[in-house]
């Protein structure tokens, strides 16, 4: 076993510890960005002018009229950017558009005193538009070859002679929506100068170098100039990867150019309407199985909608490539894949990355080819697991390939599958209004960054003398419990109380150059750096260790040692080894590992209405050895509901009428765009850890935990489908709309498309 | 009048210079308590949850959560608030804190304090208090995305009762504060009806009561009125009577105190109000409001529809009594005059023995109606004696479905006359396409309502 991984004992990690904000959080304690605006004097707040256009050229601009409304400070156009006008990194989305390239962009933005003041203020802007044509949906960009960026190829075997083994070949195509962040907390900015001209920005930002790289550009800085600071966020879920940095970069403009203070925090219409959100997919594949039912051949096209610019839309593609297998071995294999350019919204990181998406089409293909081969769902989907010593069509061993039959074998046994199902068909049977369905899917999801770049990270551990400990490291907290992981690894590496080691906000002038918290990496990579810091301080410890006695107190040592002029900070670096990844080909090492997770699901589905409840749901998820169960449960259950969200609730709307409104996000608000409450909540919800799972060559033997569990909510997709089955007759294949309103249920039970 | 003043986590804070369009979410934050935060603006994630104390039903004074970012500062004048920070510090939690913190309900923490507020409220309540049960109800209005809700559910089902002594729990023993008079640019709280009446003839002065769709018109669509008049407190307006042949209710009884203080003497609208947005929704919202706003798509109309209700209107002139079928004349447009208010909903009595509530909509809870139908059937011998019909989201109104009546009445109650009258229910209205639904499944879903309530109450 590695070093890295081997676990002490006694350990603080595996313990199960509330989150360590939890008290903060309960008493309303815990402070996030725009409430050190609202302690901060003297701010200016800013409200973007939103184009009323999908796709439209800026002819005029004129902010003179801003400056008559009352506390009016300034407006900010793309005249007074002193750098680079983009918000990104690709130099395809400038801050302040002279093309408006989706409806709600922002062509300029006004400061004022309140508000209330920016938000008449920047009414009063006089903008002047000459509308153009807008494409607005994938088919509409695939019709007219509209596509930004690469178009991948992923290969394995030949498909003809796949197909050629084949006895039964179907194919089909699905059209699948994306889904909003929702992160309870708007994107928000606070950015000041000090006197040096030094720009410090408080920022909502899960990629705080980027964020600074951004703004720093777009002053015309350098990166030491420029420090980004996130204190926690509420929620991000990827929205705050890459999003946040044009905001960010407005706080920063305007705060230079006024020499105050200014907030940027979007409302939630703002925030919907402007940044950007889960890619929807379209995919038309063709599949061969044997008489069997074993996969032996597929070929698919997935076009995503990247939107109006490329963002994050390559990486996603090639994580949905990767994962378009899920947990299935398919010897001849050739997927394209390309990013549709539409008039919205620039799509972005969302948990799962591409992955779910990838995911969603072989789970479609498995659910609705099943009655069509004669085979029962849960017999076909475990009939096709990998096995040790196979890989995936880009070349990756599926190490641990054991885990998922296990996973699923727990599964199957602990949730009464076999004798539920039984019940079920009696029930349904009886029951001509209400049909109820039990599906079982499973998950295996790659750790890491495809970009292997990305996978480094740095922290820095201080010891005071008087025996405290203070860490920083470069991953950023958004609820996830990164945080309390990083407590307990420096606790368990330095062998002290948790309550001796605290924990510093992100800064970029503490740990520099850090990834994005993100691919589910943060306690991996960051966990690692803490350990290699804590680890150096001990190794320098030794002598004086040895010196003191065995007996010796921690305080005694590190008194002592300061004494003796022995360094007791240290920063600490990790790369994860052994990555390999060829971008061009789509070949290659690029994950760790893999996570593992099973689902079976109940639901219950209402004739007339189409509207169903979700009854029970049963989870074995493989976390490896668990820094902080209580974490990873809360990251299991939370990604299942809001994958559950995506897959059956989440309903984004755009205006696609040739009226004024095209374009518009017609689901901009709480009230339009609904996502889970408490009623969508499994009735019984069990989740297991799987055990004997210790990772080796990861922190502790722990495995990562953000993204995979929400691709475990395929199962009530598919339990879905097993319901509307049986109010149709046997042996007839169910196409199921994504996501699976009541609606979609209740015109899929009546034999349409759904 | 003297000055404007609310007592907040029991220190006296000054309201001067809060007033329209500053929310008592913006306000409590600039007061340095961040603890409720803006999630939406709307109403429709409870990150803004706060505790007021309310006229209660079981106990004098309840602890009632509410939205503050749909309130008007101006309206907690007089007013006894707490926040989560009032509720306890992390060196000494809250019982309802205690149990959020160590089982996991906060991830992010951003919806935490709302979600402890929200949980308070219930905690504090009579009712449960005396019966042990935490109503999960009381947790509807409030969104998390982190945890997928279960150690929420959790740690509100762990609650035990208030310690002895608990100030906020005494709190409830006591009489609410009163509803002092107010004046502040923009707002005006009257003393009394007539006040109100005269004020809201004036121009640009408009009726105020829970502030759940006035708030949102504010916040989402700078609406910015000239005057709101506030009329939740007015005695005159908050009256509940079940008569011999008639029940009265007081258009200014927020959609809470009308379950609980009718307490099932009306079964179509214990159906109907669990399903009306969330707890804190209806805690501010009235049954006034939500037919003063004449949405077609309120959840109300199509049950008072049903019920044959009619409102009680009154003016400087005095009162009059209009059929609820004869009170909406166009899309958000009814008979009421300037500076008419609605006082009271009338509804005869005996009521139809069969009713029933169906929403469809996206979520089950706290979501706005696709279409909602309302029935209120009599069923005598096998035929069918009485019926009433409520429909909302089909068309510019909330509509009776008399076709459909027609197509009941008098009929036997068999498989037969429901599908034929369900046909006639399909193609009541005009229903549209829209991000909710569309208008093919608004159709479809009219008829099988028919069917789904025969499938119910069965064949007789």
């Amino acid at each position: 076993m590695s070093r890295l991984s081997e676990r002490p004992v006694p350990a603080d990690v595996g313990v199960a510890r509330p989150h360590e904000s939890a008290g903060l959080h309960v008493t309303g304690r815990a402070l996030y960005t725009d409430d050190v605006a609202a302690r901060t004097p003297g701010v200016l707040h800013a409200h973007p002018v939103c184009a009323p256009h999908a796709h439209a050229l800026v002819t005029r601009l004129d902010p003179k009229p801003a400056y008559d409304v009352d506390g009016v400070v300034r407006v900010l156009t793309a005249d007074d950017v002193p750098g680079v006008n983009d918000a990104g990194t690709k130099h395809d989305e400038p801050l302040f558009p002279g093309e408006v390239m989706f409806h709600g962009h922002a062509v300029a933005w006004v400061l004022g005193e309140t508000l209330e003041a920016a938000r008449i203020g920047a009414a009063a802007v006089e903008v002047d538009y000459e509308p153009l044509p807008a494409i607005l949906t994938v088919v509409e960009a695939i019709e007219q070859e509209s596509f930004q960026g690469a178009q991948p190829r992923m290969e394995r075997g030949d498909v003809a002679t796949g197909f050629a083994a084949a006895t039964h070949a179907f194919e089909g195509e699905i059209d699948f929506a994306g889904q909003e962040h929702f992160y309870l907390e708007t994107h928000a900015s606070l950015a000041h100068i000090d006197d040096d001209g030094q720009v410090f920005v408080q920022c909502s930002t899960q990629h705080p170098t980027e964020t600074q790289d951004i703004v720093a550009h777009v002053l015309g800085l350098a990166s030491h100039q420029v420090t980004v600071q996130c204190l926690r966020m509420g929620g991000g879920f990827g929205g705050k990867e890459m999003q946040p940095h044009g905001f960010a970069a407005v706080a920063a403009l305007g705060a230079r150019l006024t020499g105050r203070p200014v907030r940027v925090r979007l409302t939630r219409q703002q925030d919907m309407t402007m940044s950007g959100k889960r890619h929807g997919f379209h995919a038309t594949w063709r599949v061969g199985f044997d008489d069997d039912g074993l996969l032996q051949a597929l070929e698919a096209t997935l076009t995503s909608d990247g939107g109006w610019s490329l963002d994050l839309s390559e990486p996603v593609l090639s994580r949905a490539l990767c994962h378009i297998d899920n947990a299935y071995w398919i010897p001849h294999f050739r997927v394209d894949g390309r990013v549709a350019r539409t008039h919205k919204t620039s799509q972005t990181a969302f948990r799962g990355f591409g992955g779910p998406q990838g995911m969603l089409v072989i789970e479609d293909v498995l659910g609705r080819c099943a009655p069509l081969l004669g085979i029962d769902p849960v017999e076909l989907r475990r009939r096709n697991f990998y096995v040790e010593g196979q890989a995936t069509p880009y070349g990756q061993p599926v190490r641990h390939a054991e885990r998922l039959t296990r996973a699923w074998d727990q599964v199957v046994t602990t949730g009464d599958v076999v004798e539920r199902r039984a019940e079920i068909a009696l029930a349904n049977a009886a029951d001509p209004d209400r049909k109820r369905g039990l599906a079982i899917t499973p998950v295996k999801f790659g750790i890491s960054f495809n970009f292997t770049s990305f996978n480094q990270a740095g922290a820095l551990v201080h010891v005071y003398k008087d025996g405290s400990v203070l860490i920083n490291h470069g991953g950023t907290e958004m609820g996830q419990g990164l945080h309390t992981k990083m407590l307990q690894v420096a606790a368990t590496a330095l062998g002290l109380p948790i309550e001796r080691v605290r924990l510093a906000p992100t800064r970029t002038d503490k740990v520099p150059n850090t990834s994005a918290t993100a691919a589910s990496s943060g306690a991996d990579l960051n966990g690692a750096a803490v350990k290699d810091a804590c680890d150096q301080i001990l190794a320098r410890l030794l002598p004086v260790r040895e010196q003191l006695g065995p007996t010796a107190m921690w305080d005694d040592v590190v008194r002592t040692a300061y004494f003796d002029r022995i360094q007791l900070w240290a920063a600490g670096f990790y790369k994860t080894e052994g990555l390999f990844w060829d971008g061009r080909a789509m070949r290659g090492e690029p994950f760790k590992y893999f996570a593992y997770g099973v689902a079976a699901a109940e639901v219950s589905v209402d004739r007339f209405t189409g509207a169903y409840e979700v009854d029970r749901v049963d989870i074995v998820h493989d976390v490896g050895d668990s820094l902080s169960p209580l974490v990873d449960i809360g990251q299991i259950e939370g990604g299942f509901l809001q994958g559950v969200g995506w897959l059956t609730l989440e309903d984004l709307r755009w205006d696609t009428s040739d009226g004024p409104g095209r374009g518009r996000l017609a689901t901009q608000a709480a009230s339009t765009y609904k996502l889970p409450s408490l009623s969508e909540m499994p009735a019984d919800l069990r989740v297991a850890l799987l055990e004997r799972a210790t990772e080796d060559g990861a922190v502790y033997g722990s495995k990562a935990v953000g993204e995979p569990p929400l691709m475990l909510a395929f199962a009530v997709r598919e339990a879905l489908r097993d319901a509307v089955a049986a109010f149709r007759p046997a042996g007839e294949s169910v196409e199921l709309a994504s996501p699976a309103t009541p609606e979609a249920v209740f015109w899929a039970i009546r034999g349409g498309r759904g | 009048m003297d000055l404007p003043q609310a007592t907040v986590n029991g220190e006296t804070r000054s309201l001067s210079g809060a007033a329209p369009p500053t929310t008592a979410l913006d306000w409590l934050r600039g007061l340095g308590l961040t603890g409720a935060k803006e999630g939406c603006a709307e109403g429709e994630c409870g990150a803004c949850s706060v505790l007021l104390a309310r006229p209660g039903v079981d106990s004098p004074t309840e602890w009632t959560a509410v939205n503050a970012c749909l309130l008007p500062a101006a309206a907690l004048s007089g007013q006894e608030v707490v926040t989560a920070e009032g509720l306890g510090d992390p060196d000494a939690l809250h019982p309802v804190q205690q149990e959020m913190a160590q089982r996991g309900g906060s991830q992010c923490g951003y919806c935490t304090p709302g979600f402890v507020c929200s949980m308070a409220a219930e905690y504090y309540r009579a009712g449960r208090c005396a019966d042990g049960e935490f109503d999960l109800h009381a947790l509807s209005g409030n969104l998390c995305r982190c945890t997928g809700y279960r150690p929420i559910v959790e740690a509100a089902q762990a609650l035990g009762a208030p310690p002895a002594g608990d100030h906020l729990s005494l709190r409830t023993t006591a009489p609410p504060p009163s509803a002092t008079a107010t004046r502040l640019p923009g707002y005006l709280r009257p003393a009394d009806l007539a006040e109100a009446l005269a004020a809201l003839a004036e121009p640009g002065a408009v009726p105020l009561a829970g502030s759940t769709d006035l708030g949102v018109e504010a916040n989402l669509r700078g609406s910015r009125p000239e005057l709101l008049v506030a009329i939740d407190h007015l005695d005159e307006l908050r009256t509940l009577s079940i008569g011999s042949d008639v029940i009265e209710v007081g258009a200014a009884l927020s959609l809470t105190e009308i379950e609980r203080r009718l307490a099932g003497a009306v079964p179509l609208l214990e159906d109907a109000l669990p399903q009306f947005a969330s707890r804190l929704i209806r805690n501010g919202a009235t049954i006034g409001g939500n037919l003063g706003t004449a949405s077609p798509i309120g959840d109300l109309p199509p049950a008072l529809l049903a019920l044959d209700a009619s409102v009680v209107l009154v003016s400087a002139a005095g009162e009059r009594t209009v059929p609820l079928v004869d009170y909406f004349t166009g899309y958000r447009e009814t008979v009421l005059a300037e500076g008419e208010l609605i006082a009271r909903v009338r509804i005869p009595l005996p009521l139809a023995p069969v009713t029933a509530f169906h929403k469809i909509a996206k979520r089950r809870f706290d979501d706005i109606s696709s279409v909602a139908v309302a029935f209120a059937l009599e069923i005598t011998d096998g035929v069918v004696a009485r019926a009433g019909i409520g429909l909302g989201g089909v068309a510019a109104t909330p509509i009776r479905a008399t076709a459909a009546e027609a197509a009941l009445v008098g009929q036997p109650w068999t498989a037969e006359v429901v599908a034929a009258a369900a046909e006639v229910l399909a193609s009541t209205g005009t229903p549209i396409d829209d991000h909710r639904a569309s208008a093919d499944y608004r159709r479809a879903t009219l008829g099988t309502s028919l069917e789904k309530l025969f499938a119910e109450v069965g064949a007789s």
